[in-house]
């Protein structure tokens, strides 16, 4: 039955987990995503859930498990995050290239080191080309629906890709928050069955999975892998459309926040985009013409669908929870910068890195960010690209 | 054979044509020397074709009739571990055939 | 009943001709057998290695039954993903009750000793119902020959190389097969490719036991033992006559001793006809000569000591 429960983000995963009663479940505790194996664990102890719930030695071996069990044909899922996510990283693109839609909870952490449990998105942003579709959560709620429609998009024919679902570790993990759980049936029903292509255990069959490639044909299956992730847009609107007719919460790839008539306009993903529309509201009560957007899907990057909501603006901070060294930008702001490039009028971009290990991003940050884009959007000047919000200087 | 294009392959990275490597033929690898099989010192105990890595051995309603020279390789082992007397497959000599493509 | 090679060779072959593997290689002579030890349909996931490699390269594949590959050092936690997907789909109806699937994983040493154990030990812990079988070639052969913990005492080995000033590896042989005995599992054993009955009766067992099994099967390798490549299994024979490598078993943790030698060969009959051994007959490594027999004595010892304990 439906109903509000208060929850906190590993609690709402652990649900739609018991609900979609995934076939194998193969996860590695690791904070601040154990309580999801914890919860799966008693769930499977007293029978709540009837598939396979296998506890591995390690997180690599944890993706092994799902990557034999899904080749073997069925739903299979896991949960982690951080130095777990890392360890995955090999089979990480083993699963995508095999094109197994393993759906994966990530309770985002930032990585060593120095070792730090708390949330930021370092995890999952050096996963961004493991060829995974990545969905992030500002809330417990999010991290529900997300969950839920992420088996729908991995598991459609054309898509066939796995998907990781990212919501803050600790911040939304460990906060408790009102979530509205559907009735188990409605949720059984939206996920509806998963036929694979080519599943080991139909021995009726015989085919040779994850052969060796020379350079005649690696190419090739490459191309043919990207093509699931390239078809996913699609799938994506569609699935989300469907959970609001069926739920009443629609999704898209991304979510605007006042930014109709907005002249600067803060891009943000994740818990922190909380943060931030309380500030856009504090903003406009002063009369400033900011707005919000907040990137739900950042692979596939809808870079064409973003554009277009910010190319009107004058100038625009892209907020990153991770870095990336070295490079022109975090992962966030140069996937932005590079969609905007083919527009002849285009926001000024900057680039604030905020929230590593954990550390607050509060309603004063953003603030001190919008008073920086509105010096930019009056003279047209950025004098700093890249910044740094709540550092010690 | 005709190499797919990205289009053309399965989803994924699945072979389907199960056992197709029968058309890689290994015996182009022989360098000077193949097994020669003597049927009248048969005694039928299979061990050639037990210990040949390339599944060479023909066998045809449950009797060895010969080696399949198109995969033997000519390592020598069914020779060797021949228990009869009078051996049932000899080493012999032969012509170095360059697989296609080697050639000066 | 003793099964009959003759029988055997009418079986179909699971694993078929046109595979890229060496000249006298002792892989396929090894899954010749353990693929037909049983009649139910495998599904076989195989680590990173020779057999993988010379097996599958696309578009062409040796395979002739279900098979999959992920990476090198995961072969039992993929195999053993599955088998739960197995018992999952039975456990919610979607495969009937009775089907029989016979799970088998399969790795080289390297897959196997080294980078593999982690994921081995795990599997085997957690009790799921899959055969793991490592060909032991004692090397990094897929590779060119690279030293792996399952690399002899004194071989050369091109990460272990014999030199003027080194003798080859000088670390021992890990001994895997009581790592797994340790692991309490139902059913442990070592054979070789040689002693084709023990070998095709050892896998027999393995896929009948239920929950995990592991064989440890010694491999021929003429490309990294550096030997005439005919004299494979004779050099397998002494192997097990020289009690370097002893065919034994460890059922629900009882020892025996399948094979013991009328009369024990002194081990330098095994190491004489391998190139990787051949510095070893210079004289300032006479020691090491010495010291390859005290070990191989002492562990047959212990073995024969094992299997006495064990009333067998």
């Amino acid at each position: 039955m439906k109903a509000t429960k208060i929850l906190n983000g590993n609690q709402t995963i652990a649900e739609a987990v018991r609900q979609i009663d995934p076939d194998v479940i193969a996860a590695y505790p690791i904070t601040p995503s154990t309580a999801i194996v914890e919860i799966i664990a008693s769930f499977r102890a007293d029978g709540l859930i009837t598939g396979e719930f296998v506890c591995p030695e390690s997180e690599h071996s944890a993706m092994s498990v799902c990557i034999g069990a899904a080749s073997a044909g069925g739903r299979v899922m896991t949960a982690t995050c951080s130095q777990g996510l890392a360890l995955m990283w090999e089979m990480l693109y083993i699963a995508a290239g095999l094109r197994l839609p393993i759906v994966a909870a990530i309770a985002n952490r930032a990585l060593s080191a120095p070792i730090n449990i708390h949330g930021d998105h370092s995890d999952t942003m050096g996963a961004r080309d493991s060829g995974w579709i990545q969905i992030y959560s500002e809330d417990s709620q999010e991290a529900y629906d997300n969950f839920i429609q992420a088996f729908r998009i991995g598991e459609h024919p054309d898509v066939l890709t796995p998907v990781m679902v990212g919501f803050d570790g600790f911040i939304i993990s460990h906060s408790a928050e009102v979530v509205q759980v559907e009735d188990d049936a409605a949720v059984k029903r939206f996920i509806g069955d998963f036929k694979p292509p080519y599943p080991l255990l139909d021995t009726n069959r015989k085919f040779t999975v994850g052969p060796i490639d020379f350079t005649d044909y690696y190419f090739e299956h490459k191309r043919n892998q990207i093509e699931g992730i390239e078809n996913s847009p699609r799938v994506i609107e569609e699935v989300g459309k469907e959970f609001g007719r069926t739920f009443g919460r629609t999704y898209g790839f991304f979510e605007e926040y006042r930014t109709d008539d907005a002249e600067i306009g803060i891009v943000v993903m994740s818990s922190a985009a909380g943060t931030g529309k309380d500030a856009v509201d504090e903003l406009r009560a002063e009369g400033k013409k900011i707005g919000l957007l907040k990137p739900r899907v950042f692979r596939p990057f809808p870079y064409r669908q973003i554009a277009e909501a910010l190319k009107k603006m004058k100038a625009v901070a892209v907020l990153d929870r991770s870095s990336s060294p070295g490079a022109f930008g975090a992962p966030l702001f140069t996937e932005v910068r590079s969609a905007l490039y083919d527009y002849e009028k285009r926001p000024k971009l900057v680039n604030y890195v905020y929230g590593l290990g954990g550390r607050d991003i509060k309603v004063e940050h953003f603030k001190e960010v919008a008073g920086k884009l509105e010096k930019i959007a009056t003279t047209g000047k950025v004098d700093e690209m890249l910044g740094y919000l709540n550092l010690r200087e | 054979m005709k190499k797919e294009t990205w289009k053309e392959l399965p989803t994924g990275t699945v072979n389907i044509h199960a056992g197709n490597s029968v058309s890689n033929l290994t015996g182009t690898w022989r360098s000077g020397r193949r097994p020669e099989f003597i049927e009248k010192n048969c005694i039928q105990c299979f061990f050639c074709w037990l210990f040949c890595p390339h599944f060479a051995i023909l066998v045809k309603d449950g009797k060895v009739t010969g080696i399949n020279y198109d995969y033997c390789t000519g390592c020598g082992l069914c020779a060797e571990e021949c228990p009869t007397k009078e051996k049932s497959i000899v080493m012999v000599k032969e012509e170095i055939k360059l697989a296609e493509g080697r050639k000066k | 009943m003793a099964v009959k090679l003759k029988d055997l060779a009418q079986m179909e072959d699971k694993l078929v001709a046109g595979h890229g593997m060496c000249l006298g290689c002792g892989i396929p002579l090894i899954f010749k057998m353990i693929l037909r030890a049983t009649e139910d349909p495998i599904v076989v996931a195989n680590a990173t290695g020779c057999l993988e490699v010379c097996t599958t390269i696309f578009p062409r594949t040796a395979w002739n039954c279900m098979w999959v590959h992920s990476a090198f050092e995961n072969a039992a936690a993929t195999a053993a993903g599955v088998e739960a997907m197995f018992k999952a789909l039975k456990n919610k109806g979607k495969i009937p009750a009775d089907k029989k699937i016979k799970f088998l994983a399969v790795g080289g040493d390297g897959g196997t000793y080294d980078i593999g154990i982690q994921s081995l030990s795990g599997a085997m812990e957690r009790g799921h119902d899959i055969v793991y079988v490592c060909y032991d070639n004692n090397v990094y052969a897929n590779t060119g020959g690279q030293r792996s913990s399952a690399t002899p005492l004194g071989a050369s080995a091109t990460t272990s190389p014999a030199g003027s000033k080194s003798p080859g590896k000088v670390q021992k042989k890990k001994d895997l097969t009581k790592i797994l005995v340790a692991h309490n599992i139902p059913y442990v054993a070592q054979a070789s490719p040689h002693r084709w009955q023990d070998l095709y009766n050892k896998a027999k067992k393995a896929f009948e036991v239920e929950g995990p099994a592991f064989l440890n099967v010694l491999c021929l390798c003429p490309t990294e033992w550096k030997y005439d490549e005919s004299q494979g299994i004779k050099l397998a024979q002494l192997a097990a006559d020289t009690c370097a490598w002893p065919l034994y078993e460890v059922e629900n943790g009882k020892y025996k001793i399948n094979y013991k030698p009328k009369e024990k060969k002194p081990v330098l009959e095994w190491l004489k006809p391998q190139g990787r051994f051949r510095h070893l007959f210079k004289e300032e490594n006479a020691w090491m000569l010495e010291a390859i027999q005290k070990e191989v004595d002492r562990d047959w010892e212990d073995l024969n000591k094992l299997a006495e304990i064990s009333g067998a």
